[in-house]
């Protein structure tokens, strides 16, 4: 790149923002006017004098923003961008002095994807889905995607190895060997995609698991045992984030009994619910949907050691991009477009479907509105965190219109009024008044994911935590205020000052590597000798790819 | 009065002239027209670099010389007359509307890419691409007309969704790939596998043509539009002869691996 590694992150001298409303709120700040203080990458009590002064007066700081599901590196997305080529025609993201050029639509290049995060004031984002064997080429593109700090959640819930370990009854290998392929992988947090669905999906058409207690054909085990095995193992390990599940039955009616059961499998131990949005439908199954956000919400609310992101639905283009494979085979079916589908040998799948989202389709205007009920009708908004599931959903490049349809009732009403009227007369949305504050905002976006991912010096603008900051306009029409912050702060450098990019870096990878036994290694060879395509020798990811990173660690005992 | 450009140097590498459009440069003086922007390689410069400019467009744009490496003329017009008196580049005519594009030579690939209205007139012979969708988009040209006086290569009219292209020569392979609808008319040869994936649509041609075996025979008959398309196009000076306007036409349908509604049109006697 071109100049990322001309100064190593953190150089950039000592910083004193004045006379700016700070949203902190991990650290109990609603707006107050204080001085914050930058150096060395980090947050500080105080800047020497000579710190470069930035005057914030009328304007509001939160930290950098968290995005805590995404998908923007890895094998699938590339896929996603080799399958469109007109979206990044029409999409060109030009270089500056600055910084580099790429393409936009929905699964941008690398650079663009890093630039336009930091436009919006985002500094760390979470890849969410990438097969154990796919994590050479994401670390790869990661330390191409500029600015942010980044990590990936890898996908164990279909590993056949995985599987046939808990058929066995071998619980304790089970953990080990996961610890081993997170380390192996460089990973951040373990992934399950409709555990236990893909590998019958491939072996025969059409099948899959539709029940959290059917066990499947293949091995004789049902997701539950699958969940349960993760949520304990993770549990056991202190990780600093749950098991990041997709859970079974995603998109399907009905299926938020399946995941109240998901939930309930994990009893008071932590789990983290994926683009829960999709997975809150009432009727019956094929029938036409409904909205049970209420059921869903509930629970939520009910349970502090459940944490999700709602994955809304925003009109115009996406990407759909899953490892469900059997859910995109369902999706290409719609309109029998080009797709792709793909096995991941003994891994996981993936299934890539081009979308669009449109106003007057009766389930994409549900979608869309049980996606703002799950918002408005949350009681901790710590636990209920803002995601488009990008491109799924939509772009992240839509968050700034979502931060207003939550936090601007009469933009809200305007809206609800341009789509499907009997899709919103199914849901509650039209009675609910509420207004997210921007401290719920800051939290929604910032504070709230950062806790959920166990990341301690991100989402707050305390002493010594990692000096990421964004600072806005306080503008009326919120969508345009989080659409152009005036400065981006990461790790103590300006990269957007006065709304322009001054600086190109690269950014941190964010991984852990808990500890396990190294007998493992020796049972899980033989399984990679007469299945795998590559050498087993060759296949846990060396520390040279892992660039400027960080080690987070396990969460206190 | 018109305006006239003449190419004073062959251009080492391609130039992108976007700008070049009679719509574009409409009531425009010499001095305007010559520092309009252009992209020569990987550097931006102006038209005035390449062409001297003689005149006012009042809606018609005539160029002169070998503008074989000038591409993008043309793109996105939407009226008055555009003349190349002489070869013209690649991406000719991108995603135009309307008025008329005159190119008296032969032109590059792309001819017309995914136009919706208008006409294109190359007298000489046209590249691969013609009217097609460009790679990744679901449609090609959707409407309009394209005219190639001498012969066209690989994949005429890809993705097309309506409008028609008539080809005085042969056409290459592919003539009318994952065609949608639209009319094709080849007085020459259809290269291999005429209306591979087609869904729609009509191709013609006046000779015989090996054709995919997901394609069928239906009928032989005289098809009545045929006679006013084909009586059309002599008015545009293609060779149509008595007998082609009146006579009859195999009618084969397909692609039976789509939706089996296209047919390909041979002629009989």
């Amino acid at each position: 790149m071109k100049s990322h590694n001309s100064t190593p992150a953190g150089a950039a001298g000592p910083i004193r923002i004045v006379n700016g409303r700070i949203h902190d709120p991990a650290n109990g700040i609603d707006g107050a006017v204080r001085d914050l203080c930058v150096e060395s990458g980090r947050i500080v009590e105080s800047a020497p004098v000579g710190a470069r002064r930035i005057d914030a007066a009328g304007m509001v700081i939160m930290p950098g923003g968290v995005d805590i599901h995404c998908h923007i590196a890895g094998p699938k997305v590339n896929l996603a961008r080799k399958l469109q080529p007109e979206d990044h025609r029409r999409d060109p993201h030009p270089g500056t002095l600055y910084t580099r050029s790429g393409t936009g639509g929905t699964v941008p290049s690398t650079f663009a994807t890093g630039y336009r995060y930091a436009s919006l004031g985002y500094t760390t984002a979470m890849e969410a889905a990438v097969p154990p064997i796919g994590a050479r080429h994401t670390l790869e593109e990661l330390h191409d995607t500029p600015v942010i700090d980044k990590g990936f959640y890898v996908l164990l819930g279909n590993n056949i190895f995985l599987q046939r370990l808990l058929k066995e009854g071998r619980r304790d290998e089970f953990r080990q060997a996961v610890a081993w392929w997170v380390n192996s992988t460089k990973a951040y947090a373990t992934k399950l995609v409709n555990p236990g669905g893909d590998e019958p999906w491939k072996g025969k058409r059409n099948a899959n698991v539709s029940d959290i207690d059917e066990t499947n054909e293949v091995f004789g085990i049902s997701p539950r045992q699958i969940i349960d095995a993760f949520v304990d193992a993770v549990h056991e390990m202190r990780l600093p984030h749950p098991p990041h599940i997709h859970c079974n039955n995603l998109g399907h009616s009905g299926n938020y009994a399946t995941t109240l059961e998901t939930m309930k499998t994990a009893g008071d131990r932590r789990l983290h619910i994926a683009h829960i949005q999709f997975h809150s439908y009432g009727g019956q199954p094929g029938k036409s949907p409904s909205s049970a956000a209420q059921p869903i919400v509930e629970y939520v609310n009910a349970h502090p050691n459940i944490t999700c992101d709602v994955g809304q639905v925003m009109f115009g283009k996406s990407t759909i991009m899953t490892a469900d494979a059997p859910l995109a085979y369902m999706l290409r079916n719609l309109k029998k477009n080009k797709w792709v589908n793909a096995d991941t040998e003994c891994e996981s799948g993936c299934g890539i479907v081009p979308f669009s989202y449109q106003e007057k389709i009766y389930v994409h205007a549900l979608q869309w509105a049980i996606g703002l009920e799950l918002f408005l009708m949350s009681a901790d908004p710590w636990r209920i965190i803002l995601s488009t599931d990008h491109p799924n959903g939509g772009s992240f490049l839509s968050y700034p219109k979502l931060i207003r349809l939550l936090m601007d009732r009469e933009f809200r009403k305007e809206e609800i009024k341009r789509v499907h009227k009997k899709a919103i007369s199914r849901t509650v949305l039209a009675d609910l008044d509420r207004e997210y504050t921007l401290n719920e905002i800051a939290i929604i976006s910032r504070a709230g994911p950062a806790r959920a991912l166990g990341l301690r010096n991100k989402g707050h603008l305390g002493p010594g935590a990692d000096a990421d900051i964004t600072v806005y306009d306080d503008d009326a029409d919120r969508e345009r205020m989080f659409n152009a912050p005036r400065y981006v702060v990461k790790s103590g450098r300006v990269v957007i000052d006065d709304h322009e990019f001054r600086e190109d870096f690269s950014g941190r990878l964010l991984h852990i590597a808990p500890e396990y036994d190294a007998t493992i290694v020796q049972t899980v060879r033989p399984f990679f000798e007469d299945y795998y395509s590559i050498e087993f020798d060759n296949y846990a990811v060396g520390d040279s790819f892992l660039h400027d990173h960080e080690v987070i660690p396990s969460r206190p005992a | 009065m018109s305006l006239r450009l003449q190419l004073r140097t062959r251009p080492e590498v391609p130039v992108e002239a976007d700008a070049l459009a009679p719509d574009r440069l409409q009531g425009l003086k010499t001095p305007e027209v010559e520092s309009l922007p252009l992209i020569h390689g990987n550097e931006n410069c102006v038209v005035g670099d390449f062409f001297a400019a003689d005149g006012e467009c009042n809606g018609e744009l005539h160029l002169e010389g070998d503008l074989s490496r000038i591409k993008h003329l043309g793109s996105g017009m939407k009226s008055g007359t555009l003349h190349i008196h002489g070869d013209a580049g690649a991406h000719l005519g991108v995603g135009m509307s309307g008025g008329q594009v005159i190119v008296d030579g032969n032109a590059g690939d792309w001819v017309g890419p995914e136009m919706s209205g208008g006409r294109i007139c190359v007298k000489g012979n046209a590249g691969h691409m013609v009217g097609a969708a460009y790679r990744g988009s679901p449609m090609g040209m959707t409407g309009g007309e394209i005219i190639i006086g001498g012969c066209a290569r690989n994949e005429l009219g890809h993705g097309m969704r309506n409008g028609l292209i008539a080809v005085g020569g042969d056409s290459g392979d592919f003539t009318g790939v994952n065609m949608l609808a639209g009319t094709i008319i080849v007085l020459g040869r259809l290269g291999l596998r005429p209306g591979a994936s087609m869904k729609r649509g009509t191709i013609v041609t006046l000779h015989d043509s090996e054709l995919l075996p997901t394609f069928s025979y239906a009928c032989c008959f005289r098809p009545p539009f045929l006679g006013l398309y084909l009586l059309h196009l002599r008015q545009l000076d293609l060779a149509v002869a008595d007998a082609h306007i009146s006579g009859r036409y195999a009618r084969w349908c397909g692609d039976s691996i789509e939706l089996n509604r296209g047919e390909i049109l041979l002629y009989k006697t």
